[in-house]
């Protein structure tokens, strides 16, 4: 036993130091990707929803109003436009990064860290 | 149960069923009614305080096992609010927190076999997104009184083109919750149909089976994954609103 130790000395700090610390930037940037995909695919999912949410309000507000004065099509067809555009506006602010919140500007650094943009390019365009 | 032979409907098991029925004492609703929809809420309840209370019961400095999910549960919506909303959004998080938890047990427990996962009925995930937009609207008026309107006016538009675009942020506004809603309701209401409907290929092709019943092992993954997934954007969205009530723009 004793002399099999001797045969192979053990490594030394520095290697084991090394190599302690490569297993550790190989785990975080597994761990990295792992989250970031997640976070993509919860990004994603935002998406598809919010055409048809603001379609169906859209629709909705425009249906009523019609039976409420009894302007049959009109109102239908005016805010199911407004619905569309509300909808593409939607999907328009979540993809650029805005957030999804009514209005057109991010608020500095929050919009932006949360789809992992920089929080510098939302401060620009607030400049 | 369908017609007698084991032929069961994919959308049997989003059926509510009564079970327990007793005429309120104050007769102002008529009968209340405790469903399977009801139980399984309840049980939610029981265990996300047993998994929180029992977890946090030694509160030891090197957590255990149980003490390190429930840490990890509350770090993660600790860290996403300070991520969105920034430092004063931390008064909310106990409404976040909850959220979060009831539908992330809610989609978890409708993953064990012939339990019912109340997040597929629009009604629940409306009155949650319902309870969340309305709050959140009276957050902005508190905050910021009728200010809050200007909320609808996009900064830097000419006046000429408000009467267009004060509509479409009006709709934009009110289909907040139709989307949180109905996103959740339907990725919960597809991916179990769509197991169930894949499943009842496996007896029907014999050695075949095999087939789909791979293909129902990885979509049962694919399920958890969503479970955690949609708790996840519906505490961020939630997040997301709290922070635009707080700044307006």
């Amino acid at each position: 036993m004793g002399r099999m130790q001797d045969d192979s000395p053990p490594p030394s700090l520095e290697k084991l130091d090394e190599r302690l610390r490569a297993a550790e930037a190989k785990r975080r940037s597994a761990e990295a990707t792992s989250t970031e995909r997640g976070k993509g695919l919860a990004f994603a999912m935002r998406i598809g929803v919010e055409i048809v949410a603001a379609l169906i309000v859209g629709v909705a507000v425009g249906y009523f109003l019609d039976r409420w004065l009894g302007t049959k099509p009109w109102f239908l067809l005016l805010f199911f436009v407004l619905g569309a555009a509300a909808g593409f506006m939607n999907v328009f602010r979540v993809v650029g990064g805005l957030g999804g919140q009514v209005g057109y500007r991010g608020t500095s650094g929050t919009a932006g860290s949360e789809d992992g943009r920089d929080p510098a390019e939302g401060q620009e365009k607030d400049g | 149960m369908a017609e007698g032979g084991g032929a069961h409907s994919p959308l049997e098991q989003f059926e509510i069923k009564s079970l327990l029925t007793t005429l309120d004492p104050g007769e102002t609703m008529g009968l209340v009614t405790f469903t399977n929809s009801s139980l399984m809420m309840v049980a939610t309840l029981i265990l996300i305080t047993a998994f929180l209370v029992l977890g946090m019961r030694r509160g030891a400095l090197v957590p255990g096992r149980m003490q390190s999910l429930a840490e990890l549960s509350y770090e993660f919506i600790a860290g996403l609010i300070s991520d969105t909303v920034g430092p004063e959004g931390r008064r909310y998080f106990p409404i976040v927190f909850t959220l979060f938890m009831f539908i992330l047990f809610g989609n978890l427990l409708g993953m064990i076999p012939y339990s019912f996962t109340f997040t597929s009925h629009i009604i629940v995930t409306f009155a949650l997104a319902l309870i969340v937009f309305i709050g959140v609207t009276i957050l902005g008026f508190v905050k910021h009184g009728m200010h809050f309107f200007s909320f609808f006016v996009p900064p830097g538009a000419p006046i000429a083109m408000w009467p267009l675009l004060i509509p479409i942020e009006v709709i934009s506004y009110l289909s907040r919750p139709i989307s949180l809603s109905v996103r959740l309701f339907a990725n919960m209401l597809a991916g179990h149909t769509l197991l169930k409907v894949i499943a009842g290929f496996i007896g029907l092709l014999g050695v075949f089976g095999v087939l789909p019943f791979a293909l129902v092992v990885a979509l049962t993954g694919l399920e958890i994954l969503i479970a955690f997934l949609q708790a996840y954007v519906f505490a961020i969205l939630t997040c997301l609103y709290i922070n635009d009530a707080l700044h307006l723009h």
